[in-house]
């Protein structure tokens, strides 16, 4: 049985949106973990919800960066276990060195809430394993500090080892560098992306723009129970 | 022990955009009639009162702090640190 831990922190707002999607849509099992945990075992993966962590005091995702969840978070990912921030989960795991680079304010100066396109141009992660390459889906963004940065360096290391996972597609919300809404680590364990799944995988949600975004928490789903079949 | 309050300047690095800065200048400083002014960077500033026996003591605390809390992203921001005033 699959088990997945949804890190919860004062301010943390989309927590409850993952969890419904997971344990009601998908049918996999999903439990809150409030960010004071310091020992956490039992689970197969972990989810950052979006929200404003701390209220975003300092820097978006900084404080929470320095919770007891995000080292245990840390020491989970170094032994494999798949972590997906959403918004301010990006965000907070930037912050914890987990993923490089940095998210800074939209180009605007404007809080974006709205529906985007992405286009999958890694689909070998846990995270996009059910997507077509190149496949593109509706998702909407709700994000102040969005906008992807980081040194040509690293970019270059981001291209040459494929670490970006999501793109915009024909549309640019925020001035990110190569219109990144995602990227994940080297070992391809850990992704971070600011567009919101939970917010688009039921099509009562999503009008006629269908609810593709759900592929995201599907492909998790699909990794997990195969990596399980092959432990048994 | 002397108390010292340490200016902490976190900026944007010159290679990242400063839009906040950028609307500043072009939207308040030109617009106004200060066409002399050429550019404007925003930074955020914190001030720490800090109990130490001298002022590199003091700056040098605040500055260790900053790089092992990540009061900065390093990516990003370049940090300075300066002892403003005896207090």
């Amino acid at each position: 049985m699959i088990k997945i831990g949804i890190a919860v922190f004062p301010g943390s707002n989309c927590d409850r949106d993952v969890h419904h999607v997971l344990n009601n849509i998908i049918d996999v099992k999903a439990d809150f973990l409030w960010h004071t945990h310091d020992r956490i075992s039992g689970y197969d993966a972990m989810i950052i919800p979006g929200g404003f962590a701390f209220g975003d005091r300092l820097r978006a995702g900084i404080i929470a960066a320095h919770s007891p969840i995000i080292k245990e978070v840390k020491r989970m990912a170094k032994d494999g276990t798949p972590v997906l921030g959403i918004c301010n989960g990006f965000q907070i795991l930037v912050e914890s060195g987990l993923l490089p680079g940095a998210l800074m304010m939209n180009d605007s100066l404007r809080f974006v809430c709205r529906w985007t396109q992405v286009q999958v141009v890694n689909n070998r992660t846990p995270f996009t394993g059910n997507f077509g390459q190149e496949e593109i889906f509706h998702i909407p963004v709700a994000h102040g500090e969005g906008r992807y940065v980081a040194s040509a360096p690293i970019l270059k290391d981001l291209r040459r080892k494929n670490q970006i996972v999501l793109q915009y597609a024909g549309d640019d919300p925020n001035g990110s560098t190569d219109l990144i809404a995602a990227i994940c680590n080297e070992e391809g364990n850990v992704m971070g992306m600011m567009p919101h799944p939970e917010r688009a995988s039921e099509s009562l949600l999503t009008s006629d723009r269908g609810n593709n975004a759900i592929g995201i928490f599907r492909s998790l789903a699909s990794f997990l129970q195969q990596e399980q079949k092959a432990i048994v | 022990m002397a108390k010292y309050l340490v200016q902490v300047v976190i900026e944007n690095k010159p290679y990242i955009n400063d839009p906040e800065g950028e609307t500043i200048h072009r939207d308040l400083v030109v617009k106004g009639g200060y066409s002399n002014v050429s550019s404007v960077r925003s930074a955020k500033m914190l001030k720490m009162v800090v109990s130490s026996k001298s002022e590199k003591d003091a700056e040098q605390t605040v500055k260790k702090l900053c790089e092992e809390l990540r009061i900065f992203n390093p990516v990003v921001s370049d940090c300075a640190v300066k002892t403003s005033s005896k207090i």
